[in-house]
């Protein structure tokens, strides 16, 4: 692989909670336009990691962070403005967060915090990014109503647009199909699919399937360790090296 | 069949749903402590309803439009209470313009700014202290502060700083529970769109936890109006027949006025007394409802 093919580059990362260790020495690269699919039972660190990518341990007291992250060769750690780090890097989290805010809003919020004002270039975003998010359609008549009273599914539509609304160049997502229903579950994952064309997608999921269904290559962490990363296709056909992600890919434990 | 709580709903049918001895004690115990309960709530609303009744037949003849605007006369055994009415007015609103901004903006620092440390917890419990000071040990605060080292005299500004410095805590405590009612998932919403700290208040937390805050407000209101202790060496005058004209000036306040003319003044008439604290009590309650009004059309737009 080239090294400009390398969107993210994570180096021996260790990650504690007041001396309680979540991920140790974990280091792996993400290449750019890949969904990298992070598989593993709770409490394995998935979260954690994540975390960390957009440093958001700066907002958790207890939390700390070692080891070098490198964003499109920056390191994370060096640079100042992190909320300029942030808006690159949209995340979508387990359980859908609409704001209380309009729809319209909830999609508008984040180009409005980096400056856009103008009413005709935040409509096109927004329109551009419910579309994109499957969930156009739904509320295209009601754009005012309140993004918190939508149903769960929904939300986490708009939670979608919402992180695409940021153009970021990497999604980070967290289970995002938790409280979603199978249906938009399999659109949303076309839509994941046609993104990877622009974007770099980081994906968590607790559902091995759906690793398969979407990751180019996946990573097994478990307790706090990343065990192994491989091509999802081999993994998937045995070719594990560890006998713990076989073990965990064919249900015998977790 | 439909089940009421009341009868225990333990009339047998088959054997399957017979009542068991156990069942029926369980219902015997819930009937007695709902009644309890009730009773409870009795033995609270009745007072209300009393002292509020009493008022009304005692002093609601008193109340006319010349009682509301006119001056005391003849050594305040006669004549109205306006001068003490807009007094009031003025000590509630100069002491809300001091204390709510301080409250707000300190509660927003606590709630949202602040590390979680020794200190910020000694801030927290020096805070709800400050609740508990009794309002005697204010009024000689603000004397000592305002009145002499602060050079302000006896005046509307050293009686509402005073009044402001009691209701603090209210407005604090207030306000950083409803900031901390919003929950933290949409903070982290924000953040991770790289909103800072601000923006995240500004757009996410503040919008919706106003409803709470007003709350803080509605009850130090209240307390600014009724109280007593913390005005009469700051500010209220025993008796002075003009509308105050600046913060400067002395003036004379409802809470002060009904304490004046039910101790000092001999030949007082009852009527007099009681429509003074109808009126001082109608005031409040005026002001709580419109902020509840408020309040519940603030909360009626917004909803998660």
């Amino acid at each position: 692989m080239v090294a400009t093919d390398v969107k993210l580059a994570v180096r021996d990362l260790d990650i504690q909670y007041g001396g309680q260790r979540a991920l140790s020495g974990v280091s792996l690269d993400v290449h750019e336009h890949e969904i990298f699919g992070i598989i593993g039972p709770a409490g394995s660190g998935k979260t954690s990691f994540l975390r960390t990518l957009n440093r958001m341990e700066m907002l958790h007291e207890n939390m700390t962070v070692n080891g070098s992250i490198v964003f499109d060769g920056h390191d994370i750690s060096e640079i100042q403005n992190v909320y300029a780090l942030r808006r690159h890097i949209g995340v979508v989290f387990p359980l859908p967060v609409g704001l209380p805010l309009s729809i319209y809003d909830n999609v508008a919020l984040a180009p409005r915090l980096s400056g856009i004002k103008e009413k005709s270039d935040l409509d096109e975003i927004v329109e551009q990014c419910l579309m994109r998010a499957a969930l156009w359609d739904e509320v295209k008549d009601r754009l005012d109503a309140l993004g918190s009273l939508l149903s769960g599914g929904q939300q986490q539509r708009l939670t979608i647009a919402r992180a695409l609304s940021q153009d970021p160049e990497l999604l980070l997502l967290d289970e995002f199909s938790i409280a979603v229903d199978p249906v938009t579950t399999m659109r949303i994952e076309d839509v994941l699919k046609e993104l990877k064309e622009e974007i770099t997608i980081i994906l968590v999921t607790n559902l091995v399937q759906q690793a398969r269904r979407l990751a180019d290559r996946t990573a097994f962490f478990l307790d706090g360790q990343l065990i192994e990363v491989g091509e999802t296709e081999a993994l998937f056909r045995g070719e594990a090296k560890d006998h713990r992600t076989l073990d965990y890919l064919e249900g015998r434990f977790g | 069949m439909t089940y009421s709580e009341g009868d225990g709903g333990v009339s047998g049918q088959s054997l399957m749903f017979a009542a068991t001895p156990l069942n029926m004690r369980n219902h015997r115990l819930q009937w007695l402590f709902r009644a309890l309960f009730g009773l409870m709530t009795l033995i609270l609303v009745v007072p209300v309803g009393i002292i509020f009744g009493v008022l009304l037949v005692r002093g609601g003849p008193a109340i006319s439009f010349e009682f509301l605007f006119s001056y005391p006369s003849d050594g305040m055994t006669a004549g109205g209470i306006w001068p003490a009415l807009v007094g009031t007015m003025w000590l509630v609103a100069v002491s809300l313009i001091a204390s709510v901004p301080v409250g707000v903006a300190a509660a927003i620092y606590l709630s949202e700014y602040a590390p979680d440390n020794w200190l910020t917890r000694g801030i927290n419990l020096a805070i709800i202290n400050l609740a508990g000071v009794p309002s005697i040990v204010h009024a000689l605060f603000g004397v000592g502060a305002f009145v002499i080292f602060a050079g302000f005299g006896t005046s509307i500004l050293a009686a509402s700083l005073t009044l402001a410095v009691m209701t603090l805590p209210l407005v604090i405590v207030a306000t950083r529970e409803s900031l901390q009612a919003v929950p933290m998932a949409f903070r982290e919403a924000c953040w991770n769109m790289g909103a800072t700290r601000w923006q995240t208040i500004r757009t996410v937390v503040l919008p919706n936890a106003i409803s709470g805050i007003l709350t803080g407000v509605i009850l130090s209101v209240s307390r600014t109006a009724g109280e007593t202790a913390p005005i009469m060496f700051t500010g209220a005058a025993f008796f002075f027949p003009f509308l105050p004209s600046s913060v400067f000036d002395q003036t004379m306040a409802m809470a002060m006025h009904l304490f004046v003319i039910s101790t000092a003044v001999p030949g007082a008439p009852d009527e007099l007394k009681y429509g003074t604290a109808l009126t001082l009590i109608t005031l409040v309650l005026l002001m709580n409802a419109a902020s509840i009004w408020f309040r519940s059309y603030l909360r009626g737009k917004k909803k998660w």
